[in-house]
């Protein structure tokens, strides 16, 4: 198809092809590419409102048997300078999140080499006596969890849940494709499993986000593969929520060390944010990533497809340890979405409204 | 695209900047007011690609602040300090010298060096300042002096602003930067700058370096109290200024930076507003050749994005910044030439080194 075929392909409603995914990517010029995701984005979102929810990140354990290459945050069992979080600790950043109107935690951490599944249980009855949702627990620490404990993934899941898990990150997809994720995180779940555990957790009734770190080693190809394998995911269960692409800090990562990989520029970041909303036409939410590019870069992105400002998280440690350390309080995530001319609305987990 | 555009509103500025007509006041306030970003950069980048295709360019360049003790002790600005603050300090000739030869093994263009207004340096120390340069960089182009410093320093000599500029030229002086322009409203002026030249001035000053051969910058500082009636005013005398001389080179909105400033009250401005001026400012001044995202103030992401919405120009390496650094500008103080070279090819723009002047050196 031509260019303009498949702009026409957009505009119309219409569902595009990989190969259409392709040639927009290659052919079409930024402005091409920001006219069409927002047109989609004002399709799916007619009203203009830009959602954030208010939540902490809280990573209960930076050990890590992993040692995925692309990571400035884990510390191997061997280094001996890891921590696991103590329930002191945790409550404390509970009460600090619910005293700035905090609804959720993101509570996810290493893979940790011998904590018995009970523990996450334990964890999750701890922090569920605060009332606030926990969504916890990315692909593979699940998976990590069914190994240690020799469960299927199902049962994992049901007793996390019936422990209080309430939903689940995104985390950890990486690129979902086999060859980037041997070279870069072997250790890791593979695409299969991540997407197993998802479609297990939507059956489950648990809503789920998508998450994409690109602009590493990964082919323009592979990443239409990860957008493909979320499309057609979402198409079997439509338990996505939302999905967030951000571009590979390099900065103190082994990944980085070994080879030469320069940061993703903001226009690529842009290009690739646009694709997404365009490509997945079945995914509610995409969210601009502000931790990664900064409050003006994403302020931008509400007009490259992103109708959500992702969470104020008031503690982020993983993306810290690459030195990038954006800063944004939920006063200033108002007032960037309201100069940009839209409405900001504080939600939940599920974009329901927060009143 | 077009229809985009159509569906914005904004279908008769479409129709004249496809035909290169002038833009009113009316259809500037139109784009400011404008809510889809989108479409007001969309338009830039049409006039953008009529002017410099698909060429973005940078310059080797350095950055000397002589001095930041200053009388003016504008409201906005958080590098001036009076003479015997703690922070006040003053380079004497040598040590510009040192700062140029300390930087000789790089392939530097340009020197930019502007100060404040010092109560009591005499003008043979800014003629020394120069030559000085020249001296240790025979080669060098020296962009120096704002409006403001030149208005100053002909005081000083008790002569006119022709003879002062013959005097820093004989020194080596080779073009005038933009700054001091501020917003030229006199209401703004009064409120937030009232000892500093008034925008007439300004204009004056700029207008007689013209008419002498010499090609200067201009430059606005938006993002404090000024209003968009206001900004478009000043955009319109630049426009009529440059009408009559065709002297200046390039257009740089500046981002109000509030921090250490006696302005922070105010936020910092925001992404959009920053692409706005440039998309705008790049319709309006329809006689300048070159708009420039000056990644210092902005930060080299957007300035980058700001090469899809007008601008075709991201200065340049920049060395030793410490105006916009003192009111917290959290951007680094250098960018290497090879980083600046990827920005711009990212952006799918072809990098060209230029000189001051805007001669191509080397294009990537």
């Amino acid at each position: 198809m031509t260019l303009q075929k498949i702009i026409a392909t957009v505009e119309d409603g219409e569902r595009l092809t990989g190969s259409d995914f392709l040639q927009l990517e290659q052919k079409a010029s930024v402005h091409q590419l920001a006219f069409l995701a927002h047109a989609v984005r004002m399709r799916l979102h007619p009203a203009p409102t830009v959602t954030y929810v208010i939540d902490r990140n809280i990573n209960y354990t930076d050990i890590c048997i992993s040692a995925c290459k692309f990571c400035a945050f884990f510390k191997s069992p061997e280094q001996n300078n890891g921590q696991v979080l103590s329930q002191e600790t945790l409550a404390q950043k509970i009460a600090e999140t619910q005293n700035v109107g905090g609804t959720q935690i993101l509570l996810q951490g290493g893979l940790h080499p011998d904590k018995p599944l009970e523990f996450y249980e334990d964890m999750l009855r701890f922090i569920k006596t605060t009332g606030i949702h926990i969504h916890g627990f990315s692909p593979p620490e699940i998976v990590h969890f069914s190994k240690l404990s020799g469960l299927t993934i199902r049962k994992v899941l049901q007793r996390l849940i019936a422990a209080g898990l309430d939903s689940i990150p995104g985390g950890g997809a990486e690129i979902l494709n086999n060859r980037v994720r041997k070279e870069l995180a072997p250790n890791k779940c593979d695409a299969d499993q991540w997407i197993e555990v998802m479609e297990t957790a939507h059956h489950l009734g648990l809503r789920t986000t998508a998450t994409m770190m690109f602009g590493h080693i990964e082919t323009v190809e592979e990443r239409l593969e990860h957008l493909q394998r979320v499309r057609d995911l979402q198409d079997r269960t439509g338990s996505f929520t939302a999905f967030i692409p951000w571009p590979f800090q390099p900065d103190h990562t082994p990944l980085a060390a070994a080879r030469k990989i320069e940061k993703t520029t903001a226009i690529n970041y842009l290009r690739m944010l646009a694709l997404s909303r365009i490509f997945l036409d079945n995914v509610p939410n995409v969210q601009a990533s502000w931790v990664t590019q900064g409050p003006k870069i994403a302020q931008l992105s509400l007009f490259f497809g992103a109708n959500d400002f992702g969470s104020t998280m008031i503690e982020e440690n993983v993306v810290a340890a690459t030195g990038v350390r954006f800063r944004l309080s939920e006063a200033t995530i108002r007032q960037l979405i309201t100069d940009a001319g839209f409405q900001p609305q504080q939600r939940l987990m599920d974009y329901t409204p927060v009143q | 695209m077009d229809t985009y555009i159509e569906q914005a509103g904004l279908k008769s500025i479409l129709q004249k900047v496809r035909a290169g007509e002038r833009l009113t006041i009316e259809d500037g306030r139109s784009l400011y007011n404008h809510p889809n970003i989108l479409a007001v950069g969309y338009l830039a980048n049409i006039v953008r690609e009529q002017k410099n295709g698909n060429q973005a360019f940078f310059i080797y360049n350095q950055h000397i602040n002589y001095s930041n003790i200053c009388t003016n002790l504008c409201k906005f600005c958080a590098f001036g300090k009076e003479k015997g603050d703690a922070l006040a300090y003053e380079m004497s000739v040598e040590e510009i010298k040192a700062k140029v030869r300390e930087r000789l093994d790089e392939p530097i263009d340009e020197i930019h060096m502007v100060g404040g207004i010092h109560p009591d340096l005499p003008f043979s120390y800014y003629l020394d300042a120069l030559r000085g340069i020249k001296e240790v960089r025979p080669d060098v182009h020296i962009q120096a002096f704002t409006c403001v410093e030149i208005h100053h320093l002909a005081q000083l000599a008790g002569q006119s602003v022709q003879q002062t500029l013959n005097d820093l030229v004989d020194a080596g002086l080779g073009s005038l930067p933009g700054g001091g322009a501020e917003v030229f409203s006199p209401r703004i002026r009064q409120a937030t700058c009232e000892r500093k030249l008034p925008g007439t001035g300004w204009l004056e000053v700029a207008k007689i370096a013209h008419q002498q051969g010499l090609r200067t910058n201009a430059t606005m500082l938006y993002g404090h109290i000024e209003t968009i009636d206001e900004r478009l005013e000043h955009l319109d005398a630049l426009r009529r200024t440059q009408d009559e001389t065709g002297g200046f080179l390039a257009f740089i909105p500046l981002a109000f930076h509030p921090k250490n400033t006696q302005l922070t009250e105010h936020s910092g401005t925001t992404g959009i507003n920053d692409l706005k001026n440039i998309a705008v400012s790049r319709l309006m001044l329809d006689n300048f050749p070159h708009i420039k995202a000056y990644w210092v103030m902005i930060g080299p992401k957007l300035a980058q994005v700001a090469l899809s919405f007008g601008a075709d120009d991201m200065d340049g390496t920049v060395k030793e910044e410490v105006i916009t650094h003192m009111a917290g500008a959290e951007t680094a103080q250098a960018l290497g030439h090879k980083t600046l070279i990827r920005l711009i090819q990212e952006a799918g723009r072809q990098p060209v080194q230029r000189d001051t002047l805007y001669n191509i050196l080397a294009t990537y």
